[in-house]
């Protein structure tokens, strides 16, 4: 068995800590077998982050399997050597391809030399066991430390990835944490043997972006006091132009370029990587500049006249509160009340984009189901005026909730949990037609007009939906969405579950559907070069109340708000010239009585909206509350 | 936590008293009971002393009364000709056919019964949950397919079928005697060591017969959720961690794996008593079950009525001890959130 590569030891600290040849993986498929990855070769240096870059399915994850040799049992190494040098003196390498998956050679690897951190910190965590037991389990496993020796171990591991409590810590569940603290239990579980290689794998994607930042930041402070490598794998090239010393980029299974991250990202010679750079929402885009969608698509937007304009605005949310009541403590604890919106006012005129910014947890999801009428307030009122006069949302009935329900429609986040794998496009095109009685030549007619709005061919109209891709449902979601002719779309998270190649796309196409049909949308997201690109004005929302809120132009460029700055402090933007300020995003904004004066807010304080210049607006705490606090 | 189990035993009590008056009131829909069924008979065969014995024990038992006033009767909540004498003072009534007390007659078949369950009990889960964990592991192979097939073949063979098939085989190959829980010659002797010897020696053909059906459902359920919780990020992550696989797999998976069947206790308690009439019937076990059957058929009262009560207090027994145990092993649950 050829554990050991060929030749003698190398003891010069030039060989890369872990280097890959050739390396070919191959899944079995029903039909016929897959070739993940054509021949892969990349180096990982010592001490230095490695940016592997590419769109879902170009092989990035699989090479992360592969090193770890945790692939799925459909798939196998066909080719290739992969080998780990090892950063301690006096060490062979080792030809990791080469050792049986699950054997005693490989497991000594595992979390010992090399360990792995993944995208979603909730299901990568055991749900029925604490993480203290989860942390210190390595360390347990990989030396014949007892469970005092680990949870000691674990503690110390929870104190230098900044856990608040680390001795609480160890007896806590991974439900009890919040996103953010959970990627850290995963960070310190995988540190804690002191590894040489930290495999990352999106490890911030499903954070928020505050969250993110401070991930990011304690990645690049632990990698200066161990000194090891992380092999990070990213979409996200601003995650990229801020982390990586190096960047590999993947497309289809090949590498398509590769080098140190200034002459990388600088100069981009490939075309791939130059589309993707091209395609990708970022700060400072000139006014009315527009991203160039990697897969363009040709839609045919016919041209009608525009409906009736309302002399205000479409839509105005007016003092709107909403709380829910929340079982707490064990076994049938008490009630508690949660503000998921406190006294919210909005005002979105017709055929233009208002963006609802905010952290989890900051109510913009609930405001907006609050617009659809899917919830009711507890306080407020939702006023839609479609050209006939403003009427209350919540007050319709009958006829006039039934137009409602046509002027307004709901794009959602999940492209694949929001279409009926059991209906066809037609079917599910037709369906809202349907209920709203529009006749059967009509219907039909009607769904191949929208499938080529959306720039997707009406052939395809009897297919199912799993026969598309992630962008292309999105598109159908869209169209559906467009079915009834709304006046209003509520665009929540839109393109957020999308691959980063087909963002643009669907960003491009909704703004080219609101040119040409007259839309208004209300835009939430918390990806604030999203809303940058699409919104005209900005609401800010932070515990349930709006913050600050201002035209595009005017947040961008004079942010007032501490949370408003904290948030666009956050955003990793792809261009080299503006590196995050790591030191900038180590607090935690999102609590209202830590603001400095004059934002601080008490508790259940409400404080009042002040013009900072017409068209931006900030809240202010009361002057008495900021003395007494 | 003790409020919440104090409710719960309220809930409980408050469930028993609906049940017990559903139970009274189905028992007594068909028209006539035990005694004026007989008195009509041995009026038409002309035996005038048995009848007025007859009439004597419906007065006795108060069978003359109204339906209400038998039910509160049966009770203990209202006195009947003996003063307060029901299932709340633990008198469990007479049982007109057996003409002994219900206590009696049930006595030693209810903890019989409870043996044979539960060794099947257990034999299922020693065969199920390991055969369950390869098959899960070892999706698509040959063993897989085989423990597949032998666990449908265990679904859809009768259960009273494959008694008979069992016993005549057992006679003929190992002499072991027909039926019963033990020899016929032990009837009535006191529990010693040659009578317990021959329990277990008879245990083994009702255990097979009574655990088969159970273990191949078992194996599937298992199985099915062995392979969701396999396919969950966190074995990914113990993998990553450099766990041996067999301990991976029992730390994390088979743990997530547990809480449908935790969280079926509630159903298989009662299911003890009631599950097994037919193979009991078949193997002429001395259970509760061929005594629930008869006494249903009899409209023999007041032992039909105790053991559909106790069946019902065994499954509101079952249920709380499996929420106690989720509780238990579910911190999600310990703390109630998702």
């Amino acid at each position: 068995m050829a554990y050991w590569s060929p030749g003698p030891a190398r003891e010069d600290a030039v060989s890369p800590l872990l280097s890959i040849r050739d390396l070919q993986v191959d899944f079995r498929a029903e039909a016929e077998p897959f070739r993940a990855l054509h021949g892969l070769s990349l180096d990982v240096e010592r001490g230095r982050t490695l940016a592997l870059v590419g769109e879902s399915g170009s092989g990035k994850s699989v090479t992360a399997q592969a090193i770890m040799r945790i692939l799925p049992r459909s798939a196998a190494i066909t080719g290739g050597r992969i080998t780990f040098a090892g950063a301690r003196s006096g060490e062979r390498p080792i030809e990791i391809a080469a050792l049986p998956a699950d054997g005693t050679a490989m497991r000594a690897l595992r979390g010992r030399r090399m360990a792995m951190i993944f995208q979603e910190p909730m299901t990568c965590l055991s749900p029925l066991h604490t993480i203290g037991d989860q942390v210190g389990e390595a360390l347990r496993l990989h030396t014949n430390a007892g469970r005092r020796e680990a949870d000691a171990q674990a503690r110390e591991a929870f104190a230098s990835v900044g856990f608040p409590d680390p001795e609480r810590a160890l007896h806590t569940y991974p439900f009890e944490l919040s996103g953010g603290l959970r990627q850290r239990a995963m960070i310190a579980m995988a540190l804690i043997m002191r590894p040489d290689l930290l495999v990352a794998d999106e490890p911030t994607t499903a954070l928020d972006v505050t969250t993110q930042a401070q991930i990011l930041a304690l990645l690049a402070r632990l990698q200066d006091e161990t000194g090891m490598a992380i092999l990070l794998i990213t979409h996200d090239l601003g995650v990229v132009a801020n982390m990586a010393h190096d960047v590999a980029v993947l497309y289809r299974g090949r590498l398509v370029e590769s080098g140190p991250r200034e002459a990388v990202m600088r100069h981009p010679r490939h075309g791939y990587l130059q589309a993707l750079i091209r395609a990708v929402p970022r700060f400072a885009m000139r006014p009315g500049e527009r991203l160039t969608p990697i897969r363009p698509v040709d839609a045919v937007i016919p041209v009608r006249a525009p409906p009736p304009r309302p002399v205000g605005p479409i839509l105005r949310v007016e003092g709107v509160m909403k709380s829910f009541a929340l079982r707490s403590g064990r076994f049938g604890g008490a009630l508690r009340r949660v503000r998921a919106v406190s006294d919210v006012s909005l005002a979105i005129e017709a055929g233009t984009t208002l963006g609802l910014v905010g952290e989890s947890g900051s109510g913009k999801t609930t405001l907006s189901k609050l617009v659809m009428r899917a919830l009711a307030p507890d306080a407020g009122r939702v006023l839609f005026d479609d050209g006939a006069g403003p009427a209350d949302v919540h007050a319709l009935a009958g006829a006039g909730l039934f137009a409602y329900r046509r002027a307004v429609q709901f794009v959602f986040q999940d492209p694949y949990a929001s279409l009926d794998p059991r209906m066809t496009v037609r079917q599910i095109l037709c369906e809202p037609m349907e209920i709203h009685g529009i006749g059967t030549a009509a219907r039909r007619a009607r769904a191949a007009e929208l499938m080529a709005m959306v720039g997707l061919d009406p052939a395809m109209l009897s297919r199912y939906p799993h026969a598309f891709s992630g962008g292309q449902r999105q598109r159908i979601g869209i169209a559906r969405a467009l079915a009834l002719e709304p006046r209003l779309l509520v665009l929540d998270e839109p393109v957020s579950a999308l691959d980063v190649s087909v963002q643009a796309q669907v960003l491009n196409l909704l703004k080219d559907l609101q040119a040409a049909l007259g839309l208004t949308y209300l835009i939430v997201s918390h990806n604030l070069a999203v809303i940058d690109y699409m919104a005209d004005t900005i609401a800010v929302m932070c515990r349930g109340r709006i913050v600050e809120e201002a035209s595009k132009a005017a947040l961008f460029r004079d942010p007032a708000h501490p949370y408003a700055r904290a948030l666009l402090a956050a955003v990793p933007d792809p261009s080299l010239d503006h590196p995050l300020d790591f030191a900038a995003v180590s607090g935690d904004l999102s609590d209202p009585s830590a603001w400095p004066a004059p934002f601080r807010l008490g508790e259940g304080e409400a404080g009042t909206m002040h013009a900072l210049e017409p068209d931006h607006w900030v809240r202010h705490g009361a002057p008495g509350m900021m003395r007494a606090a | 936590m003790i409020g919440a189990i104090l409710r719960r035993l309220l809930t409980m009590a408050l469930t028993l008293l609906v049940i017990s008056a559903l139970v009274f009131l189905i028992i007594k829909l068909p028209p006539g009971d035990y005694l004026s069924n007989r008195i009509a008979e041995l009026r038409a065969m002309g035996e005038a002393g048995s009848v007025a014995k007859a009439e004597l024990l419906m007065r006795q038992y108060g069978l003359d009364r109204s339906v209400p006033e038998q039910y509160l009767m049966w009770l203990g909540l209202m006195p009947g000709p003996a003063g307060f004498s029901g299932l709340l003072q633990g008198d469990w009534g007479w049982s007109f056919e057996y003409d002994r007390p219900v206590a009696e007659v049930v006595g030693d078949a209810l903890w019989l019964t409870l043996v044979v369950n539960l060794a099947a009990l257990v034999f299922v889960h020693a065969v199920a949950i390991p055969a369950a964990l390869y098959s899960a592991t070892h999706r698509h192979s040959a063993g897989d397919a085989l423990v597949t097939a032998l666990g449908y073949v265990g679904l859809a063979v009768p259960g009273f079928l494959l008694a008979l098939i069992l016993l005549f085989y057992a006679n003929r190959w190992f002499g072991l005697s027909i039926g019963g829980l033990y020899d016929a010659a032990y009837t009535g002797r006191p529990w010693d060591g040659d009578k317990l010897r021959s329990l277990l020696a008879h245990l083994v053909v009702p255990t097979l017969v009574i655990g088969l059906g159970g273990t191949a459902a078992m194996i599937r359920r298992m199985r099915a959720n062995l392979l969701d919780e396999l396919a969950k990020p966190y074995v990914v992550t113990a993998r990553a961690k450099g766990m041996p696989p067999l301990r991976a797999l029992l730390k994390y998976p088979f743990r997530m794996s547990l809480n449908p069947f935790v969280a079926d206790i509630g159903n298989l308690l009662p299911h003890l008593v009631s599950g097994s009439v037919l193979v009991s019937l078949v193997l002429s076990l001395p259970t509760v079950g061929p005594l629930l059957l008869e006494a249903l058929k009899s409209q023999d009262q007041f032992m039909a009525g105790f053991i559909l009560m106790f069946v019902a207090l065994l499954t509101l027994v079952g249920m709380l001890i499996s929420d106690l145990v989720l509780v238990w092993l579910d911190p999600r649950i310990r703390m109630g959130k998702r």
